[in-house]
């Protein structure tokens, strides 16, 4: 049946994935080929597909007329700690719940399913009076670990099922040999299992870099805002300057782009495990 | 944050092929049950719980106290404005939002937020799994083309279709009158039909993807035979849709259709970057109206609000769930 298929079927599959893929990359073509035009040009007719003349400026100036290179640095620090600790934290309740039977272990996993159900921001106002009284507003760690908390959840999940993916056979074969449970976890499981948690740094890390309302609420000064945040701060303007924001809008999707490519075959496997079972 | 997708399988669900442990943190059983073993049940009940910790604090400080806070301010007076006056108000908070004159417009966008980008997404995204499960050369490739979109934040795509859909400048004006479709420019983000519209536009072209995967993956679990046996028996493409495969992968479709709903509903990020809930409010859903409020610093109403929200999706997934499952029953 599926090795059938007529010319007509064909052309029309083919004609549909390819529209598809246009359809689907032309915005980021769109907004880097605008970052790429000269000031001048982004705002005349008729309305260039390709530059006639490619320049750096919108780049350069968000260094210099703007302090985007601290919203990077920013960024960068708070996903790299909340993404990095929200692994080390999660593949460990993703060990115990994958092998451990215990008496809370559905009341667990329904508190992490909520979670996932209701978003971060539905409580914005009493997190900003919680994050008050412990004089964390406005501070990268207490972003950090707010983060690190909306991150947990889904990790564990994903992990979870990474480490129900290794048969149990291979932690007895160590245990046999004479390691310790925790033993067995450190030097033959996780070995395993680096590619899954590699992929989950970088779901968490990408969460973090993205994420927008909480960094908002929390962060105020110039000094301490992320990527988002600025960006925030440049489209409530009246006039946007579209060419320093497609610039910094390109600055800000590449790296995320970068490290999808690289973990998207895990981050996929992770993302249909659970309902495929089902 | 975005998806509870892996959450799908029902935690009490046993893996098939696994052996499942046995009294974990239960006591031991009493025949038979040495110092030993219960020094073994001992230490394994310490080992989940030191490694449990860690998770459970985090998630139970930062997310789920300001919940439980976020629901009892949703009955007090709680204006960042005056907050010497926190006196408990019944229900104020709530016929406050009945009688906002937003209410209508926000329920309404809502409604049509999600409708209208769920139905394009699930049929699109359908039609590309059934088209991709046939092998091609850059078959590979290509699903990594089509999942980039994943990558970006929903407020960074808004941002990029607000630059498409620019009145002047804008890309889909150009485009439109290349084609002949229209003679004016349409003034997308200043007329609210229309910038419903574009949001809408956008949410599509960014979900589709998520479909894709899901049903892919789900397509890819039925048997050749299957059709191989349809085949035989005549059966033609339009028929074997509907009776082979759309039955075999019912349970993925109900599920991922409900994650995705409960998920657009929760996804105020990309009109905050195509709109900011704007012209004059008329675009905002609930999502995007409970964070104005909360900057405003009205918390009582914006909780209120959150509370509306959580058991408007919870009563839609019990209703959505029942009525699902009829269909099974009746139909086996």
């Amino acid at each position: 049946m599926i090795n059938k298929e007529s010319a007509a079927g064909r052309a029309v599959r083919i004609g549909f994935l390819t529209l598809w893929l246009i359809i689907t990359v032309f915005p980021l073509y769109w907004i880097t080929i605008t970052s790429l035009k000269p000031a001048g040009d982004i705002f005349t007719f008729p309305i260039a597909y390709w530059p006639q003349t490619f320049s750096l400026e919108n780049y350069t100036g968000l260094f210099s007329k703007a302090d985007f290179g601290v919203y990077l640095a920013n960024s960068l620090f708070i996903a790299t700690v909340a993404g990095v600790v929200a692994t080390l934290v999660s593949t460990l309740s993703a060990y115990v719940l994958a092998r451990f039977e215990f008496r809370s272990k559905s009341a667990v996993l329904m508190a992490a399913l909520v979670t996932q159900m209701i978003p971060a921001f539905i409580a914005l106002g009493p997190l900003y009076l919680l994050m008050t009284d412990l004089q964390l507003v406005d501070h990268r760690f207490g972003l950090i670990l707010v983060y690190i908390a909306v991150c947990i959840p889904f990790c564990t999940v994903m992990l979870r099922g990474f480490f129900e993916n290794i048969p149990d056979a291979l932690e007895e074969a160590a245990m046999i040999d004479g390691c310790s449970r925790l033993g067995a976890l450190f030097r033959v499981l996780l070995p395993v299992m680096r590619p899954g948690i590699v992929a989950a740094f970088i779901f968490n890390f990408v969460n973090c870099w993205n994420e927008l309302f909480l960094s908002v609420t929390l962060m105020n000064s110039d000094e301490n805002k992320t990527v988002p945040t600025a960006l925030n701060g440049f489209i409530s303007s009246f006039n946007i300057d579209w060419g320093s924001m497609s610039a910094a809008a390109v600055l800000t999707i590449a790296p995320t782009m970068l490290l999808f490519a690289f973990a998207s075959r895990h981050i996929v496997q992770g993302l249909t495990a659970g309902a495929v079972k089902g | 944050m975005d998806t509870g997708a892996a959450l799908t399988t029902p935690p009490e669900q046993q893996r098939p092929g696994r052996p499942s442990r046995k009294g974990g943190g239960r006591p031991a059983p009493a025949a038979g049950a040495g110092r030993r073993k219960r020094e073994f049940t001992v230490r394994r009940g310490l080992v989940i719980a030191a490694f449990m910790a860690p998770a459970v604090v985090f998630v139970a400080v930062f997310t789920y106290y300001p919940m439980v806070a976020g629901g009892q301010m949703a009955f007090r007076h709680w204006n960042l404005a005056d907050l010497t006056d926190r006196s408990f108000v019944g229900l104020d908070n709530f016929t406050a939002i009945f009688h906002d004159p937003l209410w209508g417009t926000v329920l309404s966008n809502t409604a049509v937020w999600v409708v209208a980008s769920i139905v394009p997404q699930l049929v699109i995204g359908f039609a590309l799994a059934l088209w991709l499960r046939r092998r091609f050369r850059f078959r590979g490739l290509y699903q990594a083309l089509i999942f980039f979109p994943w990558a970006i934040s929903g407020f960074l795509i808004g941002i990029l279709f607000r630059w498409m859909f620019n009145s002047e400048f804008g890309v889909v004006n150009d485009l439109l009158q290349k084609a002949g479709l229209i003679d004016e420019p349409i003034a997308w983000l200043a007329d609210p039909k229309f910038a419903m519209t574009a949001i809408i536009i956008a949410n599509i072209w960014y979900g589709v993807t998520f479909f894709t995967i899901m049903l892919l993956a789900a397509l890819q679990s039925i048997p050749d035979e299957i059709y191989e046996a349809a085949a035989l028996d005549g059966s033609g493409k339009v028929r074997t849709l509907f009776q082979i495969t759309i039955p075999y992968i019912r349970t993925t479709l109900t599920l991922t259709v409900l994650l995705r709903v409960i998920w657009i509903f929760n996804f105020p990020d990309l009109i905050y970057g195509v709109t900011g809930g704007g012209p004059n409010n008329e675009t905002h859903i609930v999502t995007t109206w409970m964070i104005n409020i909360t900057q405003q610093g009205d918390y009582g109403k914006a909780s209120a609000l959150g509370l509306l929200m959580v058991a408007g999706l919870f009563v839609f997934s019990l209703f959505y769930l029942m009525a699902t499952r009829e269909k099974k029953e009746a139909k086996s």
